[in-house]
């Protein structure tokens, strides 16, 4: 699941760069930016569940 | 009659930036000392060791191969859409041929070097009394040649994330004087990595009930390295400021009051939450405080007003104390030095702050392509680099070192000798 999380994370980046090749104006490339962030921290979410879950590990 | 013997006067900002960059090692110290304060007494002569040898490994080994990548000598360049995306440097080895080289690129080495030692800091702290000595300077060694000098280029190099300014008008492109990104978010993104890979203290999360607290050893060391700190920073964002944000010499006392302001407004609101919170202020949780304000001020100093300064170190200050709760209580996240919170997320509040203040029109979009670059990028390969290298030198300490002590366990003799040290309760 962290690696799931961890590979999510560079798809937000590449919305981020299609962002910034595919739209001049900015409204529109802020908004792809946005999305493209989002994207990242829900990666980042998704990999900090994956420690969550071997939390039994870590309490020892 | 003299003009023909007088010799030229040296342009000012170069000579500034040498001055600056003399003190700047002051950051490395003071960050030291707070690891090693935040840390057991029985693995502090292992944390300052460490964090010496770090700095002596990250000197060398970015010297030597990671610096042709920072691209003081040449760049890769490639096109694509339109636009041309410098993304590599191609300089030579060993620093080859550096002598001949301009005053300012010799000095943005001398920087670079001093960087990247802060950075391979940062995860050293967050492994505090499990991780071993030679973890820590091979996540040094890895930061140093490959993720530092391929950011380092992209953000003060001529490379993509600096010329999104002339590439796509965003404002000014990517701006980071003082590191915040380059060396904090990095550094920060590593102590994640490591805290993921070593796991938490040995008694750390019990079984049941809540985390155990584990209190830094030496408060005097760490607000004392709060305070060279401070030296250290002003020093790092005055050099950045001229040497990558091209500022005038005029800028120079507006950073170093804006780094000031900035810490001391952190260190303000850290203070009162923590004394609403808990009573009483707390010393450690007021040092994360100060540092994460220092931390902001990286991105921040040269940029913006004395105002806006106050206003992101007081907003970092009241969430630092938060997050260290948070990510402990919550996340089950051992970090005993607050690096994540401190660095990472400082880092991070910084660089969004400096968009949101700095007076160029269209800077925040650039400022968010760094962060989303930052975050989709280089977490994730830190993360991948340090998990092969915990394959290969394996992070964590065996369970007699964690009884020991790392003092003990690597060093054969402890910091404090003639102290009794108290056992600890949780080994039994």
């Amino acid at each position: 699941m962290k690696y799931a999380g961890l590979l999510v994370m560079p798809t937000g980046f590449f919305l981020v760069i299609a962002a910034l090749v595919l739209f001049a104006d900015p409204g529109r490339r802020g908004a792809f930016v946005a999305c493209g962030l989002l994207v990242e921290v829900l990666g980042l979410a998704v990999a900090v569940r994956g420690h969550m879950l071997n939390r039994g590990v870590a309490r020892r | 009659m003299t003009t023909a013997s007088t010799p030229p006067v040296p342009d000012l900002a170069p000579m500034l930036a040498f001055g600056f960059l003399l003190l700047a090692p002051l950051a490395i110290a003071g960050l030291s000392l707070v690891n090693a304060g935040l840390g057991r007494s029985r693995s502090a002569a292992q944390a300052l060791l460490g964090s010496v040898a770090i700095a002596a490994v990250s000197f060398i080994a970015f010297a030597g191969v990671g610096a042709c990548f920072a691209g003081a000598g040449g760049a890769a360049v490639f096109t694509a859409a339109g636009k041309s995306w410098n993304w590599i440097g191609t300089g030579a080895i060993l620093l080859g041929q550096m002598s001949k080289w301009p005053m300012e690129a010799q000095l943005g080495v001398l920087f670079e070097c001093l960087a990247v030692a802060l950075a391979g800091l940062i995860p050293w702290g967050a492994g505090a009394d499990r991780m071993r000595l030679a973890a820590g300077w091979a996540t040094a060694a890895a930061l140093s040649v490959v993720l530092f000098p391929l950011l380092a280029h992209w953000v003060w190099g001529g490379g993509w994330l600096a010329e999104l300014g002339a590439n796509f008008g965003l404002g000014a492109g990517f701006l980071d004087g003082g590191g915040a990104g380059t060396v904090h978010v990095l550094g920060g993104a590593g102590a994640l990595a490591v805290v993921w890979l070593a796991g938490a203290r040995r008694g750390k999360f019990p079984k049941e009930g809540l985390a155990t607290a584990m209190p830094g050893h030496n408060a005097t060391y760490v607000l004392f390295g709060c305070l060279l700190a401070l030296m250290g920073w002003m020093a790092f964002n005055s050099a950045g400021a001229l040497l990558w944000l091209h500022a005038e010499p005029s800028r120079l006392v507006v950073t170093a009051i804006n780094t000031m302001l900035a810490a001391a407004g952190a260190l303000g609101s850290t203070l009162v939450v923590t004394w609403v919170r808990f009573g009483k202020p707390d010393a450690s949780l007021c040092a994360n405080g100060w540092l994460a304000g220092l931390v902001t001020s990286s991105a921040c100093a040269a940029l913006v007003s004395p105002a806006a300064a106050l206003v992101t170190g007081v907003v970092m200050g009241i969430a630092t104390p938060l997050l260290v709760e948070a990510l402990e209580l919550a996340l089950s996240i051992d970090d005993p030095s607050g690096a994540i919170s401190v660095h990472f997320m400082g880092g991070l509040w910084g660089l969004f702050a400096a968009g949101v203040f700095a007076p160029q029109r269209g800077q925040i979009l650039a400022q968010l392509v760094g962060i989303a670059t930052l975050l989709g990028v280089f977490l994730p390969a830190v993360y991948l680099l340090f998990e092969l290298i915990h394959r290969l030198v394996p992070f964590r300490v065996d369970s007699d070192g964690e009884r020991l002590g790392m003092d003990l366990y690597e060093l054969g003799g402890g910091a404090y000798p003639e102290f009794v040290i108290h056992r600890d309760e949780s080994y039994h």
